[in-house]
């Protein structure tokens, strides 16, 4: 009989599908909570259709976890499409704003360093200023990294969103909302 | 026509065909109740003593019956004491549909007088629920969630709402009962790999639940197992299934199932799961469990393919069309040098019983099978002696042996045979069989039995202990008996009698079979008083991620 082996901890993305309704982003968290499934980033936002809403989840697990996520969130009555991003064929965006305390030696290491990275300073004082960035997961930890010398004083990131490349789209099912 | 939306809460539920809910009133509520009494022609409101006994009787009319069941409740406390039972019928997925008044719109999420957030209190122990927020859309969600309770894997749906959208008024257009979505047909494909396991496999055995039932697939089952010659053993939320004695019977399986059921998995080759789930207490290791075999898992929901074990081959959809579908890719095999290997094992439980003769817990239940007869629904609430009910119960019917499963609810018994009783109505014999300890966690629902005039027979065996606790104390904790033996003096033939029942005493097989007859012929609840040894174990046992060689026979 195949055991549940414990598989190297991995990440996905999940577009979800919801219906756009009050308590819709309780219900997932609920879910993921109650099933002690990881979560990395979650970001939820209205699409372009107004009754749908999109929930953009980086969750941490084995493929069985992954799987037993899909499922489970599938089941949420108003989830109305589930999908495993491909990352490696789609469109990953975070929006990073961080403090910084500075001092004026300090501001011109910083703006060089944002000039590489495209980062622009969005807030300036005498002892502080706020860089804004936007990119890959992966490019705002390396921007953080090379940041970690100097002194950060408040951060924080929206979470990933991530969009497919190319026409094809998520498919969904339209049926009535279950608004009450 | 225009309505007030406690009118229309009240023609969906008689559209949808209830004729019977259970509840209990208050104030957020006054509008939904005056509406039931104007429609008192058609449709039955119970009073229980509790709402959480309202509950249970919803969830017992679900099981008894199949409908959807259905109990109401005011807001706050009203609300909150559905909980334990909305639960119970989640874990056991059971249709039922809980309705909550809540206070005006206007009050809520400002700690008004008996407001709770009942949806958000729920949401993790329902298949979904509403907060009704637009009487334009009353009538709509009550529909859905008919057809949310009664789809695919069933479960509790509840509804919270407002007393002024109770209040307010709209039109209203009847429409005709909603029907549950048709479940997907299985794949034709897999169906024929399941047919090529099962037809090259020596050693199969068939491990089915909860799911069979609820799927209305027993007959299929049954044939299908006939006809490929395959050994089977169930849950305890299968029980019924296949009968007692059957010659591919191999009785319950997982922590308190007969050797032969444990020992059969263990050596299997091939194991169909159907309709079950490999909870914790049927895989009690879930990496040892069927070491041997090759796994089919059939389920309606995906969602529990590879959850606890992970399996060879999954099929999704509806049991009743996966089974009937599959009965023609069966070849008739010959199993002969298996079932020999299992008659083996049919031996070490044959020792156990014998050395269990007089036993009186087995008694009584082979007493209620010979007075009361197969036709018989039996309802257990939690402990040893559900155990036992569901090791002697010689019930075989689905839909006969009615039992917290899941979520082990002690309380369950007496409500949901109360909800039993009026979905089968005179003619069934409907049996409650408790504990000592179950019984007093909600016995009060006993004067809704008498206010009801329903013969309910409750089989109370008293250890006077919490016997199944007291027993893992016994095993796992050095027999240090703490919060297990209290001292009550509850007389249990006098509170019967007390409430309006009728009362009896029985301290052995003959007495029992006296009072049993007797109250066969009584109207009205009442209650045979057993005594029991407190010592007395429940055996077989596998403890909590031991295995069969683990299992224990000794007390």
């Amino acid at each position: 009989m195949p055991q549940i082996q414990p598989q190297a901890p991995s990440k996905a993305v999940l577009a979800l599908l919801v219906e756009n309704n009050a308590g819709v982003l309780v219900r997932v968290a609920t879910l993921f909570g109650r099933r002690g499934y990881n979560i990395d980033s979650l970001t939820v936002s209205e699409t372009n259709d107004p009754g749908i809403s999109r929930i953009t989840i980086t969750a941490q697990g084995d493929q069985n976890i992954i799987n037993q996520i899909v499922q489970q969130t599938q089941k949420l009555v108003e989830v109305r499409a589930v999908r495993i991003e491909d990352v490696s064929n789609a469109i990953q965006r975070e929006l990073l704003l961080v403090k910084l305390r500075t001092n004026e030696r300090q501001r011109s290491q910083i703006k060089e360093i944002c000039e590489i990275y495209e980062a622009k300073i969005v807030d300036l004082t005498k002892s502080s200023l706020i860089v804004e960035l936007t990119g890959k997961p992966g490019k705002i930890d390396a921007f953080l990294d090379v940041l970690a010398p100097y002194e950060i004083i408040e951060q924080c990131r929206t979470g990933v969103t991530t969009i497919g490349r190319g026409p094809d789209v998520i498919p969904y099912d339209h049926s009535e909302s279950h608004r009450a | 026509m225009l309505l007030t939306g406690a009118q229309i809460i009240v023609e969906v539920l008689i559209e949808q065909g209830v004729t019977d809910l259970f509840g209990y009133p208050g104030g957020a509520a006054l509008n939904i109740y005056d509406a039931l009494y104007e429609r008192q022609d058609r449709i039955t409101h119970h009073l229980t003593a509790h709402e959480q006994g309202a509950a249970h009787a919803a969830d017992g009319y679900a099981r008894a019956s199949g409908k959807v069941g259905v109990c109401m409740a005011t807001s706050g406390p009203g609300a909150t004491n559905l909980v334990t039972g909305i639960a119970t019928a989640f874990l056991d997925s059971i249709p039922m549909v809980a309705i909550t008044a809540n206070v005006g719109t206007d009050l809520i999420g400002k700690d008004s007088f008996q407001e709770v957030f009942i949806t958000g209190i729920t949401t993790p122990i329902t298949k979904h629920n509403f907060a009704v927020r637009d009487i334009n859309r009353l009538a709509h969600t009550i529909r859905s969630a008919f057809r949310i309770a009664s789809s695919g894997r069933k479960g509790p749906v509840l509804i919270d709402i407002p007393k002024d959208i109770s209040a307010a008024v709209c039109e209203f257009t009847p429409e005709p009962p909603i029907a549950a979505e048709p479940a997907a047909i299985p794949d034709s494909a897999l169906l024929q790999e399941v047919a090529d396991m099962v037809n090259r496999c020596k050693r199969p055995v068939l491990y089915y639940g909860g799911g069979v039932i609820s799927a209305g697939a027993s007959e299929e089952l049954l044939t299908f197992a006939w006809k490929a010659q395959i050994p089977a053993c169930h849950t305890l939320m299968g029980t019924g299934v296949i009968g007692f004695g059957d010659e591919l019977d191999l009785g319950m399986i997982g922590m308190h199932g007969s050797v032969t059921a444990n020992a059969a998995i263990d050596k299997a080759d091939l194991v169909l799961a159907v309709g079950s789930r490999f909870s914790d207490r049927v895989a009690l290791k879930s990496d040892a469990f069927a070491p041997r075999a090759k796994i089919i898992h059939m389920d309606i929901d995906p969602s529990e393919f590879d959850k606890n074990v992970v399996c060879d081959l999954a099929v999704g959809g509806d049991l009743k069309a996966a089974l009937a579908d599959l009965l023609p890719l069966i070849e008739n095999c010959d199993r002969s040098a298996w079932q020999a290997e299992i008659d083996g094992w049919r031996a070490a439980d044959a020792t156990l019983a014998q050395r269990r003769s007089g036993f009186f817990p087995q008694a009584i239940m082979e007493i209620i099978g010979e007075e009361a007869g197969k036709d018989a629904v039996i309802v257990t609430d939690v402990g040893q002696h559900q155990m036992w009910a569901a090791q002697f119960c010689k019930q075989t019917h689905p839909r006969g042996f009615l039992t917290s499963g899941g979520l082990g609810t002690m309380g369950f018994g007496l409500g949901a045979a109360i909800g039993a009783k009026l979905a089968l109505g005179e003619a069934v014999t409907v049996i409650h069989v408790t504990g000592d300890a179950s019984f007093h966690m909600n016995m009060q629902e006993t004067c809704t039995a008498v206010s009801e005039g329903l013969q309910i027979i409750t089989v109370l065996m008293d250890n006077r202990t919490l016997g199944m606790v007291r027993q893992l104390q016994h095993y796992f904790q050095n027999s240090h008996y703490i919060a297990t033996e209290p001292d009550r003096k509850t007389d249990f033939v006098m509170l019967e009698n007390a409430f309006g029942g009728t009362g009896f005493r029985a301290e052995n097989a003959g007495e029992f079979r006296a009072a049993l007859r007797k109250a066969m012929e009584t109207s009205g609840p009442s209650l045979i008083h057993c005594p029991i040894g407190s010592e007395e174990l429940v055996l077989p046992m596998i403890a909590s991620g031991k295995t069969v060689s683990d299992i224990i026979l000794e007390p």
